[in-house]
Formats: structure tokens, sequence, C-alpha cells
């Protein structure tokens, strides 16, 4: 046992913070709310040549993956930079499509998934009862998504499409996050029951991915506001020599590091229970860190113009995409796994 | 990065397993509080040395297997999911031996660890004072120079297990003229049986005799039971206290246990599910608790030492602890009112978590100013 990132996985995850770092994030975050999407596709064709996207594509599908350890290392190199765009979206439909009886699919769609040129996004209509599958209703990022694919799920089958374009956008609560309907018709990809096992595996990854993405997302809020409250004085000194706000703080670290174990377990183990353990306790970390954050920023972290809010509202949406935590809970007591 | 093991490890695993099914008492032991379970639970501890499994991580020679962290987990986790009494010679083995493996002299060594393997001498500490608790560099009982030795003066309190313990470990104020209040303190053991030490027993929230006051009237310690230099005991003290928040004092096993048996609890309340959320949050935080240990162990055996995030280790377990047993006194309804019962004893046990081995607020200022790098200010 050594459960550790080795020295390859963290010069991966160096290599891109210092990418996106370079890259000013939170401009291209206001371009992409905007639906200006020029400066969104540069930085993804960055982060593809970085390898992110091959990481989920096979490698008889040129890629790199399935790495799902390397995964959530780019996650959280993502979720730290609130990088816009259907980043799991893409990650998952490329595991999908990797994991159909049928090749065509993966083999027509895959390699400009790995490469970047494209972009994916998915949604999944409400699954049985009792199944434990996370319900995607809206369409991310469908405006910038070539490859839009939808799951329907029947007690017998499910049915994989290639929806048409999509309408205009619903109001978002994360503006970064553009929200579309679910586009009905399109071309049936693939249907049967083995569609439906290849969806749970995928949305499996999908709750992954997301997890890691809010640990990213919970670090860099616990970062920005660390070095605020250093240098914002109040009484004559630091608010953060004050112990009612260190040990807010203390808090916020105590949640995400012991969310970041989780992550990178759930990874090695792909167990459903570990996977959504991993997603209900990085999203409540990061969301704790949030309102954290918020708090100790005062007024000027509650406009939207202070660039705070693309992490706050991100931490927030984050919580419930692809798995609410009560729903992530439920799975975690189902499993009759003793770790 | 991985979470395997070797057929090694499984084969030690498998071992431990196997003499705990056929050792481990069919009826719980009385409690560890009292003189009749005291006494019981030395007992085991010495059945538990006589086949070399009482302190597995130690060296052979002095009653080990040279185990190593990573199957010590292993054995810990067998250990509590096995059901097996609680651990009387804790304080000793967590605290004093890994001090005495860092600090001490092969002689101290050789005389204090066979006897704490097997029980035989039970270990309590001698740390806090009336007017030295979380700022304990400002204790005040006093080690007085004198021929061949050390004469103790003055008094301890909250003293874990000393009312019915053997010897006992702590700081002692050596020189009273030092410039800093950490400085000119010296680390000892003593004998509670000496000639003017007074044992006055303390009875915790439910009665119990779990901690004790201790009066030293010119006590007299002989030079071979000062460990390290005099003068130098806080700084040992602290590589203890790093030791004490950092991997030995709570093993995930203990929590992975409990958590299955809060999970039985429900099952067997009929899986209400208003409760069920705080059911998984208990399975979620022992896991989290079993691989963030993982990777504090990785981490130590790559070399590197067992820091300031040991206080992130002290503060999730004290408090995952007590919310694990408050939600399975809710399950147990009118019947979690009852004492003597094994939930009771352990919710009361867990209570104290967040104030022993360092308070909580004291860790919260460890990681806010060693972790994150924020100023230090009034307390």
């Amino acid at each position: 046992m050594r459960f550790l990132l080795d020295a390859e996985q963290r010069a991966f995850a160096d290599s891109l913070n210092a990418l996106l770092t370079a890259a000013d994030t939170p401009s291209v975050v206001r371009d992409w709310s905007r639906g200006e999407r020029k400066s969104g596709r540069a930085l993804w064709s960055r982060i593809a040549e970085a390898g992110v996207f091959a990481l989920a594509v096979p490698e008889e599908c040129e890629g790199l993956g399935p790495r799902p350890v390397e995964l959530t290392v780019a996650f959280i190199e993502l979720g730290r930079h609130a990088v816009p765009g259907p980043l799991v979206e893409t990650t998952t439909a490329a595991a999908l499509l990797a994991e159909l009886p049928d090749p065509g699919p993966a083999k027509r769609f895959l390699p400009s998934l790995a490469t970047g040129e494209t972009m994916a996004t998915l949604t999944c209509t409400p699954p049985p009862a009792g199944h434990g599958k996370p319900t995607a209703p809206y369409a991310l990022d469908a405006d910038a998504a070539t490859i839009r694919l939808t799951v329907s799920e029947s007690a017998a089958a499910a049915e994989l499409r290639l929806a048409p374009p999509p309408g205009r956008p619903l109001p978002s609560l994360d503006p970064g996050r553009r929200l579309f309907g679910v586009p009905s018709g399109g071309e049936v990809l693939a249907v049967g029951p083995q569609v439906g096992v290849a969806v749970g595996r995928a949305v499996l990854r999908a709750r992954l991915a997301t997890a890691a993405q809010a640990l990213g997302v919970g670090l860099a809020l616990l970062d920005r506001s660390v070095a605020y409250v250093r240098q914002r004085k109040q009484f004559g000194v630091p608010i953060g020599s004050f112990q009612a706000v260190k040990h807010q703080l203390a808090d916020a670290e105590l949640g995400l590091e012991f969310a970041r174990p989780l992550v990178h377990g759930a990874a090695l183990t792909m167990d459903p229970a570990d996977v959504a353990a991993a997603k209900v306790t990085a999203c409540e970390a990061a969301h704790a860190t949030a309102r954290t954050a918020l708090q100790l920023h005062g007024a000027i972290g509650y406009t939207a113009e202070y660039d705070l809010s693309l992490w706050l509202t991100k931490a927030r949406a984050l919580r419930t995409a692809w798995g609410t935590p009560d729903e992530c809970r439920t799975v975690v007591l189902s499993g009759g796994r003793r770790w | 990065m991985d979470l395997s093991l070797t057929p090694a490890d499984e084969a030690f695993r498998a071992g431990a397993r196997a003499w705990l099914r056929s050792h481990v008492p069919s009826t719980p032991l009385p409690s560890l509080e009292t003189e009749e379970g005291f006494a019981a639970h030395r007992a085991w501890e010495a059945e538990l040395a006589a086949d070399r499994w009482s302190v597995v991580n130690w060296p052979a020679e002095y009653g080990g297997r040279d185990a190593g962290l990573i199957r010590w987990l292993l054995f810990e986790e067998e250990y509590h999911a096995a059901g097996a009494p609680g651990r009387v010679g804790q304080n000793g083995v967590s605290l004093l031996a890994p001090t005495l493996f860092d600090h001490g002299t092969e002689e101290q060594r050789a005389r204090v660890l066979p006897s704490m393997a097997t029980g035989e001498v039970v270990w309590a500490q001698a740390w806090s004072e009336p007017e030295a608790g979380s700022d304990l560099a400002s204790l005040r009982s006093r080690a007085v120079r004198t021929s061949g030795g050390w004469l103790l003066g003055g008094q301890k309190t909250w003293s874990s297990r000393a009312a019915f313990a053997d010897r006992a470990f702590g700081l002692f104020r050596s020189d009273p003229d030092a410039p800093k209040p950490h400085q000119g303190l010296t680390y000892l053991m003593f004998d509670l049986r000496a000639p003017g030490v007074t044992v006055r027993p303390i009875a915790r929230l439910d009665g119990k005799p779990a901690f004790a006051e201790l009066f030293l009237d010119d006590v007299f310690v002989p030079d071979e039971d000062v460990i390290g230099e005099p003068g130098q005991g806080w700084r040992i003290a602290m590589s203890t206290a790093g030791n004490e928040r950092g991997l030995m004092l709570r093993s995930p096993g203990r929590f992975l246990a409990s958590a299955e048996r809060l999970r039985g609890l429900w099952q067997a309340q009929g899986s209400p599910p208003e409760a069920g959320n705080r059911v998984a949050d208990a399975l979620i935080g022992a896991r989290a608790y079993q691989l963030f240990t993982y990777a504090a162990a990785s981490r130590f055996l790559d070399g590197e030492s067992i820091g300031p995030e040991s206080s992130l280790n002290k503060i999730f377990w004290s408090e995952y602890d007590i919310a694990l047993h408050e939600t399975a006194l809710d399950l147990l309804g009118a019947e979690g009112e009852l004492a003597d019962t094994d939930w009771s004893e352990r919710y009361v046990f867990s209570l104290a978590g967040p104030i022993y081995a360092g308070t909580n607020e004291i860790q919260r200022d460890i990681i806010a100013e060693r972790l994150l790098g924020l100023p230090k200010g009034r307390r």
C-alpha cells in the first residue's frame, strides 16, 4: 500500500495549475457566461493538449485511459481555477461511448473528444425509482457542445440519442454553467439493457469527476479567503489574527482535507459507495467553505463583480450536480460492503 | 498510488483474525473505569501479550512483532471488528513508548517496555495542573535536584486512569529561573505508590473514577527515570503530543467497527429513514478517517514526520466519535437514557475527546497558524 500521489501525478497537477494560472480563467468564465465562447474554446484546446480528455478515452480509441486517479487530479485543478465548460460531461460522455457494446459511436466521436476539437454534454432523465443513478435533467453548455447525448431509461432498457441543437439557455444560479432544456428526438445511437449498464458506470465517473472538481473549488475558496484575511485590517490588525476567523478557516481546511482521500480512494476502487461518499463529502466541504469565504470577505464577497463569486456559485451548483447529498448518502447506506 | 495489500499483509491480517476469534471474551468485560474492570482488562493485556498481539508494531525484543505501521492499522481493524476489549495500557503504549523509542536510553527501554507490553505495569499521564491546562507550559509542579535524583512537589490533575494505574509520566519545572515558561522543564517517570504520592480519584460525568488528582510531596525520582536531558522536557513532550494527536491514539479500525455497529443498530430498529443520513455520515466519516490515515501512514513511511496536520486528525476523530454516539443514543430512544450499556459507556467516553490531548480550540489555532499561515493573535 502506498496511498499517495506519485511524482508523475503531482507533476501533472502542477503543470495544469501553472497552465490555468496563466490563462486568467476569471475573464474566461465571464466571457463564457455571456455566450462568448472564443476564449473558452482556446482554453479548452490547451486543456486537451495537456491530455485531460484523453484520460477518459481508452487507448484503443486514441486515448490514454481510462485513468480515474489522473482524472481526479485534473479535475481538482479545473475546479481550483473555475474553468467553464462541460468538463464533467465531456469526460463522462467519452467513458459512456467507450463502454457501449457497439463500437461504432466510439469510433465516430471519441477521437475528436480526446483532442479537444469537440465538446460533449449529457443528460439523464429520471431513472426508475431506487436505481441509485443521479438525474441530470439539464444539458450543460449545450450551445457549445456539438455532441449532445441524452439518455432515457425505462425499467427494461436505456436509450442513447444524439440530440438536436438546443433552444435558449435557462437562467442559472452559476452564470458560468449555461443550462438548457433537454432537446427531444435525434438520432438513436444505442438501445438495450447493456446501454443501461454502461450508463451506470459512466455516471459513476461523472459523480467522481464532480467530487474532484468541487474539492478544487473548495481549495481555491480557502486559499482566497486566507489571503484576504491576512491583508484585510480592522481594529488595527489583520482580521485573520482573530480566533473567531481562524477557527472558521481551520474547519474549512478540515472538511477539505478529509474529502481529499475519499476522492482519490474512490478513483482507485470505483466502488459506488466510495464514489458516493466522495461526492457528498467533497461537495459539502466545498459548500461549507463557500459559506465561510462569503462571510469572511464581508460585503465585497456578495458582489457579482468580485471574482470570488465565480467560485461561490459553482460550489452551490456542484453540490446537486450528478447526485444530491441525500442521493449519495442513500447509495452509501444501500451498499452492504464493510470498508 | 494504490490501496493494495501484499500476500504477507493479508496473511498477517488472517493470523490476527484467527487469534482474536478464539480469544476475545464472549461477554464484555466490566467497565475499564472500575477497580474490577481495570483488573479484568489488565488480565486481557497479559493474554494478548502471551501470544505477542499486545504491541504488534514494537520491536520483537520488547514483546512486539516488528509489524510496521500498515500492519498495525490492519491489526486494529481486526481487533475492533472482533469486538475486543478496550486497551487499559493505551496511555503508556501510545504516549510514553514513542517517547522512549525517540528519546529514552537503551536501559530505560529494556526496563520499562516489556512490563508495559504485558499490562503488568499500567501507566498514567501527569500533564495538566489546576492552573495549567491548554497553557501547559505555565505548569508549576517542580523537580528539585537532590543526591542521585530529583524530588517532585506540587499537584497534577485530570490524570487519566491514575486511580488504578501503577506509574506515571509527565513534565516538571526543574529550573524556575529559566527565561521562558517552556524552558527549564524536565520529563520524568515516577511510581504512583512511592512515598509522598497521594492519588485522589475524580468521578467523571457518570460517576466512574476515570481520572485522578495527584498530590506530590517530596517524591524521590532516581536519575535513571529522567527521559532525555533535564531542561529539555518541553521539546520531548511535544514530540509525544505529535504522536498522540497523530496516528497512534485512535486507529481507524475503532471507528470502522463503531460505524458498522451503528448501522446494525439502525437496521435492528427497522432502518428508520429519518435517521438514514446520520448513519450514512457515520459510515462515510469512518471511511474518510481510514483513508486519511492510510495517506498519513504512507507519508510517514516515505520518511516525512507527522506535523501540524495531526491536529486535523485529532479534531476529526473526537468530533466524529461524539456525533456517532449521539446518533446511537437517539436511535435507542428512551433506552438511550440507561447507563452501563456498551453504547452509553462509549458515549460518555467520547465526550472527553475534544478536551484531552490538546483541546480542539488549541488544535484549530495550530491549523490556522501552522497549516494556513494566519498571523498569531491574542487567544
